[in-house]
């Protein structure tokens, strides 16, 4: 694959480039990246005529970054096909942008084992269109009493641990698996809820859940959790990232302990910071997610932890379900939001709003996850493989759930207008446009 | 475009005569009741009441009915009937009943109040007294006292306004493209 | 007329709608309180009971009320099995639909069921009580009730007592009849009434005395036996003597105040026999009107253009 891009504003915070500029992808690689001074327009004349059959791509107008990295993905496979794969999620994670994701393991069977693993990685070698980074379950069953084989499941290709669906409840587990990831100095990604707290609660407790009717999740039972796991985190050296924060009280706390110093980071998702537990009313089932849309104030926290640098990484918890499941009576509804195809659109708006700049967004996108995660991707270096996204900040888009890629049509979103969208995703040695 | 049919000293004296009528007819008021059809029904047989009590020096029972759950076509109209209240507190069974309307058209609202009667016992009889009578039956219904005889067309619309309601009494004729009639 | 073709609950209707139902309500009380208790209005319509809970009194209620309207009634009892084989709700609304439900009548443990059903049939869905969220016809016929009793709603002190927490007639009954002028209060442990309901224009008082006080009506709630087991209260001995109803207290609220319950009674626990077959009770004749006000809600909900 050789492709020039021409005339794009590229934009790569892991390397502190910021400015107009050419890139030039040979055999599928980075050859060169050619920043301009303001004006110039004229692309290099070697590399176009070396290869008449180049492709060239007019990137005027659009802005180039590195492919955007999910570190919080359900791809559903193996076990749970009908409401996604491996093919038809990493699909709808290059149309939202998206060279690489990780997937949890709360699959069927759980990915607690290496043969899982192994299954995962040939799958998404074979039939992903993004790269997938498998991540491991932190218990056997993610049943939460003894740790599952963390380091043959590295081996295999695991890059971080999660029990995520569910909490660790049992502290002492929790100590034992950040201590015993530090041999393979990988992160443990914590699903914070004290699930004794949230007991059978489908949304946010307060006078909303009253008034409807529903069993409310209080914001303590994500907040005790998160207190809980950075303690342990200091206390033993581990690596812990906070998976889906959601309220203020939980922002204030892991501003304040990472300032002690811990090693911590910490992710939240566009739907906390783009809607609040309104959109529960009239029982709407695409409203309804773990942890759950909180209020107005939480919101505000959340941008302003993105703002201050307290969370690291905006990821999508992607969690796609049949039509069918959330075609029920709320409290039966599985929880969960499709967000790949929604993801950038939404972010943007921190953007638009002055939350964020662009590079700071794709920071949170793309560089910091996959910092986090220990890859190489996030970042467009020079002899690595081609991994980009050309975004149109301007181009409007109306969300239209039922011509999602991903099997999972579940969103709250759908029928918003959204300003800004990924026009061409390049990974894997493919154009998606 | 109306114009006007009755005044309000029309009404009266119609109202009178018809009084001496229902008297005259029934040999007496002794086994006579009035039942008014909700709405327009029920201010004029309590009228009727009080003018035949004036005459014979003797009470009459006087009820309201209520015949919207009776009508014959719920299912089509635009607007659903007002459920209004049905007031007989004496025992019609074995009593001639004069039932009371305003207007008598195509003769539905009064099979529609016959059937709600038959719920409430076993009249002796059942007579019919309107103030206006415009023609134009659909069904086999024929009114035993009138106020007046008045021929229209399809497209009028012939209204009764009582003083019970607010206004001036009278009657009005109302020609085509006039206010609906808000059939009761 | 109404504006929807449901009644989902007190929350989706506006004071109009609210006065409407009771006004046709009385005229169908007439209709009750003769020897033949029936009018065609429906004839030919058919009316669905779909019943996840058990209940006797409310379906038995709404049985009548559809059949007094001339209206056939079919009696759905969905026991926990056929939810155990999978059927979703919707699947047996459709079918129930399809066998030509003018009317579904559903009560279900979840909040929102009714709304979901709501959304995707042309019949009409009446809420006979969903989760802890709402039982509309219920708040209704209890407004009908005071209105008979009292002339009015607005300006009342009414006391609701027990457990608010778990019950959706408080809630209903609480939009209802604040939404009506009246000054509504809430009785019972804090256990059981959630900090929140303050938000929703009511008083909350944990001591039932002081609650009473210049009361005009009393509703008192069913306590459930299995809340025990869950820490809501220690006992129902403890909960009957902070919380239960007794002549003592009763003598605190107005000489003409009324006491009402939505059946069936604990008698002894949250109310005394006494009180409850006594002169002040209201409690039958809140089940004669239960019956009215259904059928006037039946009777307008048909009326509704699609």
């Amino acid at each position: 694959m050789n492709i020039s891009i021409i005339n794009g504003y590229i934009i790569d915070p892991s390397q502190s480039i910021e400015g107009p500029g050419d890139i030039y992808i040979i055999d599928g690689r980075i050859k060169e990246i050619s920043l301009k001074k303001r004006g110039d327009k004229k692309p290099k004349k070697d590399l176009i005529t070396s290869d008449p059959g180049i492709r060239v791509i007019n990137a005027e107008g659009l802005i180039i970054v590195p492919g955007l990295f999910d570190m919080h993905v359900h791809l559903r496979e193996p076990g749970f096909e009908y409401k996604e794969t491996i093919q038809s999620g990493t699909l709808a994670a290059v149309k939202g942008g998206f060279a690489g994701v990780c997937c949890m393991p709360n699959t069927f069977p759980v990915n607690d084992n290496a043969s899982v693993t192994e299954f995962i990685k040939r799958k998404a070698s074979q039939e992903g269109h993004c790269m997938v980074f498998p991540i491991g379950a932190i218990t056997k069953g993610q049943q939460g009493i003894e740790l599952a084989e963390m380091g043959t499941m590295r081996d295999e290709g695991c890059i971080a641990f999660s029990d995520d669906g569910q909490p660790v409840m049992n502290s002492l587990i929790m100590r034992r698996a950040l201590e015993y990831s530090k041999t393979f100095d990988v992160p443990i990604i914590s699903h914070c809820e004290d699930s004794t707290l949230s007991e059978d609660g489908v949304m946010n407790e307060g006078l909303l859940s009253v008034k409807l009717g529903l069993r409310g999740i209080p914001a303590e039972a994500e907040q005790i959790m998160i207190f809980r796991d950075i303690l342990l985190a200091e206390l033993t050296g581990g690596r812990l990232h906070i998976a889906h924060v959601s309220t203020e009280g939980s922002v204030n706390l892991i501003r304040s302990m990472k300032k002690r110093g811990v090693n911590v980071t910490a992710e939240t998702c566009p739907h906390y910071f783009s809607i609040t537990e309104e959109a529960v009313m009239g029982y709407d089932t695409h409203a309804k997610v773990n942890p759950p849309l909180r209020t107005d104030r939480d919101i505000k926290a959340i941008k302003e932890g993105l703002r201050d640098g307290t969370i690291d990484v905006i990821a999508t918890d992607h969690a796609p379900h049949h039509r069918d499941e959330k075609l029920r009576e709320f409290d039966t509804a599985p929880f969960g939001i499709s967000g790949l195809e929604t993801a950038l659109g939404l972010s943007l708006k921190l953007v638009d709003e002055g939350v964020l700049t662009i590079s700071q967004l794709v920071e949170k996108m793309a560089a910091n996850p996959a910092r986090i995660m220990q890859t190489e991707m996030g970042s467009i270096k020079l002899n690595t493989e081609a991994s980009l996204v050309l975004i149109d900040k301007n181009k409007s888009c109306k969300i239209e759930a039922d011509k999602f890629v991903s099997k999972g049509k579940n969103t709250p979103f759908d029928g918003w207008t959204l300003k800004g969208m990924p026009v061409m995703t390049i990974c894997r040695g493919n154009i998606y446009e | 475009m109306s114009k006007e049919l009755m005044t309000k000293e029309d009404i009266d004296r119609a109202l009178t005569r018809m009084a001496h009528e229902i008297i005259e007819r029934n040999k007496g008021i002794g086994k006579l009741c009035l039942v008014g059809i909700q709405r327009g029904g029920v201010s004029l047989a309590r009228r009727l009441a009080s003018k035949i009590k004036m005459i014979e020096r003797d009470d009459i029972p006087v009820g309201s009915l209520d015949i919207a759950l009776y009508r014959d076509d719920l299912a089509i109209r635009k607007e659903q009937p007002v459920v209004r209240r049905t007031e007989v507190s004496f025992e019609i069974t074995n009593l001639i009943i004069i039932l009371v309307d305003d207007v008598l058209f195509t003769g539905r609202s009064i099979r529609a109040a016959m059937d709600a009667l038959m719920d409430l016992g076993r009249p002796a009889a059942i007579h019919l007294a309107v103030l206006i009578d415009r023609g134009h039956r659909e069904l086999p219904i024929k009114a035993d006292y009138v106020g007046k005889n008045i021929p229209t067309a399809l497209s009028e619309t012939v209204e009764v306004q009582l003083a019970e309601e607010g206004l001036e009494d009278r009657v009005i004729l109302n020609k085509s493209g006039g206010r609906e009639r808000n059939a009761e | 007329m109404l504006n929807n073709k449901d009644l989902l609950g007190i929350k989706e209707l506006c004071l109009e709608e609210i006065m409407l139902i009771l006004d046709t309500a009385a005229g169908f009380k007439d209709v009750i309180g003769r020897d033949i208790k029936k009018v065609p209005a429906l004839r030919g319509k058919t009316a669905v009971n779909l019943f996840y809970e058990p209940s006797t009194r409310t379906r038995t209620s709404f049985e009548l009320a559809a059949k007094r309207l001339s209206m056939d009634v079919i009696n759905f009892s969905v026991n926990t099995s056929s939810v155990v084989k999978g059927e979703g709700l919707i699947d047996t609304a459709m079918t129930v639909q399809a066998l030509g439900a003018d009317f579904i009548i559903i009560r279900h443990t979840s909040s929102g069921a009714p709304h979901l059903l709501a959304k995707h049939l042309r019949a009409s869905v009446i809420n006979a009580g969903d989760g802890t969220n709402e039982h509309p016809t219920q708040a209704l016929l209890d407004a009908f009730t005071i209105k008979e009793k009292k002339g009015r709603i607005k300006g009342l002190q009414i006391a609701i007592v027990g457990d608010i927490a778990h019950s959706r007639v408080a809630k209903s009954n609480i939009y209802c009849l604040t939404n009506l002028g009246a000054k509504v209060r809430l009785i019972g442990p804090p256990t059981l009434i959630q900090k929140e309901v303050k938000e929703m224009g009511v008083e909350v008082f944990h001591n039932m005395e002081e609650g009473l006080k210049g009361v005009d009506v009393l509703i008192m709630l069913r306590i459930q036996m299995e809340r025990q087991g869950k820490g809501f209260f220690p006992s129902t001995d403890e909960y009957s003597r902070n919380w239960g109803l007794t002549p003592a207290r009763l003598s605190l609220a107005q000489d003409n105040a009324i006491v009402m319950h939505p059946g069936p009674m604990n008698r002894g626990i949250e109310i005394v026999s006494e009180i409850a077959d006594g002169p002040r009770s209201v409690i039958l004749e809140q089940v004669t009107n239960g019956i009215a006000v259904r059928m006037a809600v039946m009777y307008l909900l048909s009326g509704v253009k699609r």
